[in-house]
């Protein structure tokens, strides 16, 4: 099990990575009136069958080799579920997923968000050859970070360059507050 | 909002320096293992720690990576140092802490730290 939500969306996230996906859109929308939490994940990687999409939410499935079971879907799945949210993913073989899970925030069983900012950070900094978007909402305020703006600036510069990937991380975290006015939930 | 604007600042500053980084023979590759098991340990703060350590030291010959599944779950959060010409070392149960200490001690000064080897863990 996992600690806090944004660990999910790290493992989530890389399954997308590992489906050869070239642009990754992380989505999560918190509204204090409506009571929800709204995390979606969009790739546009290899995508899967019907019956895939089936086998991931089996934790005894997994196309990896060097274990029998595959834990990350099922484990995101439960955290939504748990709090009365619903989980769902569809996929088209050769377009790409969309895994999508909804929380009820005052539920006592919902797990904190956590550290999106070190989440986000480590996928983009780890992974500089992917695009990632990034959107966050809380309530009426949102802020948005798109890798492609960056690249633009940088031109040849890596991602994962020492200056670029302590701005990223402070973007991340200054922003974040900025939108959710340093609400930990 | 944190502005782009600071971002053109690094690219201007960095111009002309790009290409330095490269791979090398002579290299030191650290890798953690990211999967749901690495994760669900604590792999997420030990891979933190560590590239703000290895940094930090300017240490540029090291290069911190990570990833999937090694297949020793139970052992998660793990980090493997190889170093070129040498037999690889499997850190198993790293926290942030003894991160550090891998660094200063392995990266750093090249003494193994054999008490939190896989090795010294199963025997």
């Amino acid at each position: 099990m996992m600690t806090e939500l944004s660990l999910n969306i790290l493992d989530v996230a890389e399954n997308s990575i590992r489906a050869r996906a070239t642009l990754i859109e992380i989505e999560v929308s918190a509204d204090m009136t409506t009571d929800l939490l709204l995390i979606v994940i969009r790739d546009n990687g290899c995508g899967m069958t019907k019956e895939e999409v089936e086998a991931v939410i089996d934790p005894f499935f997994t196309t990896r080799t060097t274990r029998k079971v595959g834990l990350g879907v099922p484990f995101f799945k439960l955290a939504a579920e748990s709090t009365g949210g619903k989980f769902l993913i569809t996929s088209k073989k050769g377009e790409g997923t969309v895994v999508s899970a909804t929380f009820i925030l005052s539920h006592i069983d919902r797990m904190p968000l956590g550290d999106m900012a070190a989440t986000i950070h480590t996928l983009i900094v780890y992974h500089p050859m992917i695009d990632f978007i990034y959107r966050y909402t809380f309530s009426e305020k949102s802020f948005t970070l798109d890798t492609r703006e960056f690249r633009e600036i940088l031109g040849e510069l890596p991602l994962d360059s020492p200056d670029v990937s302590a701005y990223i991380l402070s973007y991340l975290k200054e922003n974040g507050q900025e939108t959710d006015g340093g609400n930990i939930y | 909002m944190k502005s782009l604007e600071e971002l053109k600042a690094i690219r201007e500053k960095m111009q002309g320096q790009v290409g330095i980084r490269k791979e090398s023979d002579t290299q030191t590759r650290v890798v953690v293992g990211m999967a749901t098991c690495g994760i669900a340990s604590g792999a997420r703060p030990v891979l933190v720690a560590l590239s703000d350590a290895v940094q930090k030291k300017g240490l540029s010959n090291v290069a911190v990576i990570q990833t999937g599944c090694i297949g020793l779950c139970q052992f998660e959060p793990i980090i493997e140092v190889l170093e070129p010409g040498k037999e690889k070392v499997t850190y198993v149960k790293v926290t942030p802490e003894k991160a550090l200490e891998i660094v200063d001690q392995h990266l750093v000064r090249g003494q193994v730290i054999g008490e939190y080897t896989i090795s010294n863990t199963i025997n």
